[in-house]
């Protein structure tokens, strides 16, 4: 496959950016999205021009490092991470825009890299069980109903890895909040700190640049693990209840 | 460190290494193997509650066994330093273990106990583990599902809401807890929202893209740590009572691997050039069912659940001709089971090791299936075709529905019709730092835990036991004996400009600015793929003498060339990946080269790693108890000076068994 | 560390999900308005004095517990509150999503938002434009295009006797349907009512419904009027 690659390049978090174009040839379907840019990497290392910097760790799908606005979709056409995107998704001769997830909440560090520390801080405020180490009951001595823990599994299931946010017209952190608000709220363990947990983080949330919602669901489409946007019906509904002290 | 020659190596191993005066743990109590661990504990100095915000940690690693030791070590009130390269701690390489962890709980009632899954663990590393260790984390392995459970880690559950398990890895009782197929997410989210927690409270710094480049060590002890801000470039120097490296595998020495791709041994190998024993590095697992490499665009490798193996069938076509035909129009008659016809008691639950070797030979034999890779086809069949007849496709599709779907996803290629193909890789390394008991290193205060030591899991880990490791070091182990050292702390004031900190920071910056400076012809990439084109094809599934001799003069040349010919571009001063891998590479080059002096050095077949010159004649692996039951902990004897290797010297440390009696492993 | 900005005690209201609870709160009072309103306007179809005793009845409903014209002044009241506390929120809420993304996309699709989502926010502007006019129209009567007309009832008939007029009225409509389909789910959302895919699908549902209703129940005396089935 040959294809147009619209880069966008910035040398650092205050340098003005733009897109640069790239042409890549022989690229093979079987590919994936990351392995295309690797290529092209090499190219431009050996003509002596500096690689796009872009994130992946694991590329399994798994860790949420990986993220790119691919012609206008967080993470591509397809319903999984860029690295699990492969480019047989893609047609010979295409020309593909790709940029940086842009919210001020996740400044841009370079070209594709982006600082997401604004999700640790949101989970710092609340996103867990205070229990200290050794001081856990058998694990037999809770037992979680199989619907509650089946829905807490759903949306445990987040990476963290932005796209909801970069793909919300808002640029909201809602659905990811959610689904840590979800996740906890519907286990026992999780209730005792349950008013607490969403009040703090929704704050920590507003206070770190994120929009906020108004249900247009772009971000549940763009997840990558398929959040539902029910998760963020939750997190509404839990902070009204904290609110109004009905916990 | 005494190097005397207590004798001269045989062949032609004197001209690699040399043999040193031998290492013993020190710290294992006496007595019982059941009671040691207690009376460690006990024995284990206490510190002062007020005491403990004075004494600061340094972890590298936020990966279960650094996650957990962070927040675990943080709400006792330590300062705790924590450290990762990726952009949050969430992202360790813990996150993509998908089986499960195991836990001795017998839940199940069947018949399952501690004793158990210590012999199940010492037996399946093919007694070449340290059974003090490996009893340990046996025990308190129930300590960890509770814990994560109060955690809110979302374990599978049954209908009644109590906690489901399975049978994994071909053991006998169902002791394994999951997650789904995203055990290690659930995990690693476990423990890194308990060290958010402590962020938040202020007791744990956390540094997030920084990379340890260099250890410091002052007086004997080891004292901070070098990092690079990988945003800014910046080196730091970073001061603490005692550093403990959690920063996991180093299997990308094979570049391709199943590992994420910023594993790496660079930590480890720092301190290995400080003083650090490095222990069995050429032990690594090969993992069978992985999805084959398409090409040579490949970036890594994924792994598909084991699990697989409990319903699919292994087959390769019979005749070479049939090698390129559409599986399905190959006749039963003209397809070689071949795990089922050699293993018939087995079949294809033999032990991932045999799984993954005769994979190997089918290919070799020119067998195999799949895209050419080079000279030969590197795939084997995994066929549920039979499965689907019998159980019907909703339940194979209810049971393995999501690593379908992520085959059809990487291969394009639909599961439920055509058979899988699947071909082994590289997955953990069971070789590490060593460490004592108390998971401490040979240099005082500086402490190694999870993957990145070698203590738990011998010659070859079994299923499910990696993840256990890591969170039983980070919760229950290492709090318990660093305390210990910290007791006698906090250590002299080190100054920033003392010798010793002032000769690691400038290590590091001459080594980042020659990095830069060589603008040579060749991209790192090139380098480390040749490197591990190298590891696979002689210090990979089968070893022999000759072919690790020509693996390691041909990495010498490599290692030469790098440091001539590499070109990094960019600066020093900003995010720069290249210099980053630079890095890495640099210093698999030399880890590399360990290995293969290491798998040179021991003529036996043992575990993972299949020894041609040790064989029985059915051509199964032979150990040999009486000349290598004991760990090889290597130190480092080259100069300062990058890729200057020397030739290392060996430590033996004797395996003692007395709850365990040696066996053959026997699989026919 | 938390890094929130504003102390605890506004948190509450000023937080992004306690702006859109107003919103939704407010909203909700709009649904039920509008509701109302249509059913009343239908009043139109029953010829003059049915509408023109409707109105009446507006006036003098609750006396003589409510002086003349109480209700309509609660009403009043209730509506404006609402409309102040929806558009603040709607205003606010808009200006830090302009804030969230101070660059742009260069290229970015919608690919799972619906149109009545995405123009909520002009929609809603149109919408007040639209109650200023109308209020100015029919209930103050100081844009009278129809002239003076001695009832409620003659007011109306003789305004939707005009296209144009019946097409502003008519645009709005479609307007209030589209924000209406889009809020009522939204509202729903909002409120924590969906936590389920089917309770999200009903709420879907109901959000179409309300829509389709209003739309049809107002569009039907405009346009009865201007096709002469009532005169
Ligand atoms: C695909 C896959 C599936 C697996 N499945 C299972 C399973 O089902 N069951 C099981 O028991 N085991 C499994 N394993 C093995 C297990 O996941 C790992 O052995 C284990 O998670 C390692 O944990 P760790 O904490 O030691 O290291 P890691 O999780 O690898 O963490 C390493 C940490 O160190 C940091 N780091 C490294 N170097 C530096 C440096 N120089 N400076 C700063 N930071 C650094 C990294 O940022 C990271 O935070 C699997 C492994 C793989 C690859
Ligand atoms: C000042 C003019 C208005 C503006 C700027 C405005 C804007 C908005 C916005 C941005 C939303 C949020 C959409 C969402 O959550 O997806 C909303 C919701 C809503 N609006 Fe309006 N609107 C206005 C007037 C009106 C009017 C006049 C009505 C009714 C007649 C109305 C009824 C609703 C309803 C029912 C909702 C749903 C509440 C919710 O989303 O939680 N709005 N409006
Ligand atoms: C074709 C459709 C409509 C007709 C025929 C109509 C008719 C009227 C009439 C006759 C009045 C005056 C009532 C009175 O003073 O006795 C009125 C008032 C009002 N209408 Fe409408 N209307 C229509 C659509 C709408 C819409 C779409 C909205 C809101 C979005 C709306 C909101 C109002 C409001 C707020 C008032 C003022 C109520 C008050 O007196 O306080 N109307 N309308
Ligand atoms: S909710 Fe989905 S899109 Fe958002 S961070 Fe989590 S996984 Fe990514
Ligand atoms: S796209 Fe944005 S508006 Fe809400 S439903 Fe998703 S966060
Ligand atoms: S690199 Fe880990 S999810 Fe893509």
């Amino acid at each position: 496959m040959n294809l147009t690659l619209k880069i966008w390049r910035q040398d650092g978090p205050k340098a003005r950016g733009e897109l640069v174009t790239y042409q890549v040839a022989d690229i093979s379907p079987d590919m994936s999205f990351l392995e295309m840019l690797d290529v092209l990497n090499e190219r431009l290392n050996a003509e002596g021009k500096e690689p796009v910097a872009f994130d992946s760790d694991c590329r399994e799908g798994i860790c949420g490092m990986c993220g790119l606005m691919i012609s206008g979709e967080a993470h591509g056409p397809e319903k999984t991470t860029t690295c699990q995107l492969h480019m047989r998704s893609f047609k010979d001769g295409e020309t593909i825009t790709i940029e940086p997830w842009r919210a001020d909440a996740f400044p841009i560090i370079r070209d594709l890299v982006v600082d997401r520390s604004a999700f640790d801080r949101i989970i710092q405020a609340g996103g867990f069980i205070s229990v200290n180490t050794g001081s856990a009951p058998d694990a037999e001595a809770i037992l979680v109903p199989k619907p509650n823990a089946d829905r807490a599994f759903v949306a445990a299931e987040c990476i963290g890895c932005g796209a909801c946010v970069a793909a919300c017209p808002n640029a909201s952190g809602m659905l990811f909040m959610g689904a840590k608000v979800t996740h906890l709220g519907e286990l026992p363990q999780g209730q005792p700190e349950r008013a607490m947990r969403v009040q703090a983080m929704v704050a920590t949330h507003d206070g770190a640049g994120f929009g906020g919602c108004t249900n247009i669901g772009e971000c549940s489409h763009a997840c990558p693990k398929g959040i539902p946007l029910d998760v963020i019906s939750t997190l509404n509904a839990d902070l009204r209840k904290a609110k109004s002290g009905r916990f | 460190m005494t190097d005397t020659m207590l004798s001269t190596p045989d062949g032609v191993g004197a001209d690699y290494y040399r043999i040193g005066a031998p290492v013993a743990d020190t710290q294992a109590p006496a007595g019982p193997i059941a009671g040691k661990w207690t009376q460690r504990k006990f024995d284990a100095s206490l510190v002062n509650p007020a005491n403990r915000r004075k004494l600061s940690v340094i972890i590298v690693g936020t990966g279960l066994a650094g996650a957990s030791a962070g927040a675990t070590l943080g709400e006792a009130g330590y300062h705790v330093k924590s450290f990762c390269f990726q952009d949050t701690p969430r992202r360790a390489h813990s996150i993509a273990a998908q089986g499960g962890i195991n836990a001795a709980k017998n839940y199940k009632e069947d018949g399952d106990s501690i004793y158990r899954l210590f012999y199940d663990t010492v037996k399946g590393g093919d007694y070449r583990s340290r059974e003090t260790n490996v009893y340990r984390l046996a025990e308190v392995s129930a300590n960890i599902i509770d814990q994560c459970v109060a955690q809110g880690v979302p374990f599978a559950r049954e209908y009644g809401g109590l906690l489901d398990n399975r049978s994994f890895g071909g053991v006998q009782v169902s002791r394994t807890f999951y997650a789904r197929g995203q055990t290690g997410q659930q995990l690693l989210i476990g423990a890194y929202q308990a060290l958010e927690r402590q962020i938040a409270a202020g007791t744990v710094e956390m540094f997030t893209r920084h990379e340890m480049l260099e250890l410091i060590v002052e007086d004997g002890r080891a004292r901070g740590i070098i990092a690079r801000d990988l945003v800014t470039g910046e080196i730091e120097t970073h001061l603490a009572d005692a550093v403990v490296l959690a920063s996991g595998g180093y299997g990308n020495v094979f570049f391709l691997s199943t590992n994420a791709m910023g594993s790496n041994v660079t930590a480890n190998w720092r301190a290995h050039r400080k003083g650090a024993y490095f222990a069995n590095p050429c032990y690594t697992q090969i993992h069978p069912t992985c999805i084959p490499v398409s090409g040579d665009h490949q970036s890594k490798l994924t792994l598909m659940s084991e699990s697989l193996r409990n319903d699919g069938r292994i087959w390769v076509p019979k005749r070479k001709e049939d090698c390129e035909k559409d599986p399905r129009q190959i006749p039963e008659e003209d397809r070689d089971y071949y795990l089922e016809r050699i293993y018939p008691a087995f079949g294809n639950l033999v032990p991932r090791d045999i799984a993954s070797r005769q994979a190997k030979y089918m290919c070799d034999d020119g067998r195999g299936v799949g895209p050419m890779v080079g000279d030969f086809r590197r795939g084997v069949y995994l066929d549920f075709a039979d499965a689907i007849a019998r159980l019907g496709r909703p339940a194979v599709e209810a049971k393995y529905g999501n690593l379908f779907d992520m085959y059809a996803r990487i291969t394009g290629e639909n599961p439920y019709e055509t058979p899988m193909r699947i071909y082994p890789a590289v997955h953990y390394t069971m070789g590490g730092l060593w460490v004592d008991y108390d998971l401490s290193s040979n240099i005082p205060g500086l402490f190694v835990t999870g993957e990145a030591n070698f203590s738990d899991h011998g010659a070859n880990r079994l299923g499910a036991s990696a993840l256990m490791q890591g969170l039983a070091d980070g919760y229950f182990v290492l709090p318990n004996t660093i305390r210990n050292y910290l007791a006698k702390g906090p250590y002299p004031k080190l100054d920033a400009d003392s010798p010793a900190v002032a000769e690691a920071r400038a290590n590091v910056e001459e080594r980042t600015q020659r990095l830069l400076a060589i603008n040579g012809q060749r991209s790192v990439d090139s380098f480390h793929k040749e490197l591990g084109h190298i590891m696979w094809e002689y210090c990979g599934m089968e070893r022999t003498e000759t072919g690790l001799m020509k693996a390691i003069d041909l990495i010498r040349s490599l290692r030469a060339e790098f440091w001539r010919n590499v070109r990094v571009l960019g600066s020093a001063d900003t995010l720069n990946q290249s210099l980053e891998k630079a890095g890495r590479v640099a210093d698999f080059l030399e880890l590399g080269e360990l290995m293969c002096i290491d798998a040179l050095h021991r003529r036996e077949s043992c575990g993972g790693h299949f020894r041609a010159e040790s064989q029985t004649e059915d051509g199964e692996a032979l150990r040999h108890d009486d000349q290598f039951l004991y760990v090889a902990a290597w130190e480092y004897a080259g100069g300062s000076g990058e890729g200057e290797m020397g030739n290392p010297v060996l430590h033996k440390e004797d395996l003692v068994y007395e709850a365990i009696e040696l066996k053959q492993r026997s699989y026919k | 560390m938390a890094t929130s900005t504003l102390p605890a005690s506004q948190q509450a209201v000023r937080s992004s999900i306690g702006l859109k609870l107003l919103m939704a709160g407010s909203g909700l009072i709009f649904v039920g308005y509008v509701l109302l309103h249509a059913y009343g306007n239908l009043m139109v179809l029953g010829g003059a004095d049915t509408f023109n005793n409707y109105a009446h009845h507006l006036r003098t409903f609750g006396q003589p517990m409510l002086p003349y014209g109480g209700l309509l002044w609660i009403v009043r009241v209730v509506l404006l509150a609402s409309l102040v506390l929806h558009a603040y929120s709607a205003f606010t809420l808009w200006g830090r999503a302009n804030g969230a993304r101070s660059t742009k996309y260069a290229v970015k699709k919608n690919v799972a938002a619906s149109l009545s989502s995405r123009t909520m926010r002009f929609g809603g502007v149109a919408l007040l434009l639209f109650v200023i006019f109308h209020i100015l129209h029919l209930t103050t009567h100081t844009i009278t295009p129809q002239g003076k007309q001695p009832t409620p009832y003659d007011n109306v008939v003789n305004s939707f006797d005009k296209w144009w007029l019946v097409l502003i009225y008519a645009l709005a409509v479609i307007a209030l349907a589209f924000h209406l389909t889009h809020g009522v789910w939204s509202a729903s959302q909002t409120l924590g009512l969906t936590n389920t895919a089917t309770s999200r699908a009903r709420a879907k549902i109901a959000g179409h419904f309300v829509g389709a209703l209003v739309a049809t129940a107002f569009l039907i005396p405009p346009l009865a009027i201007l096709f002469g089935i009532v005169d």
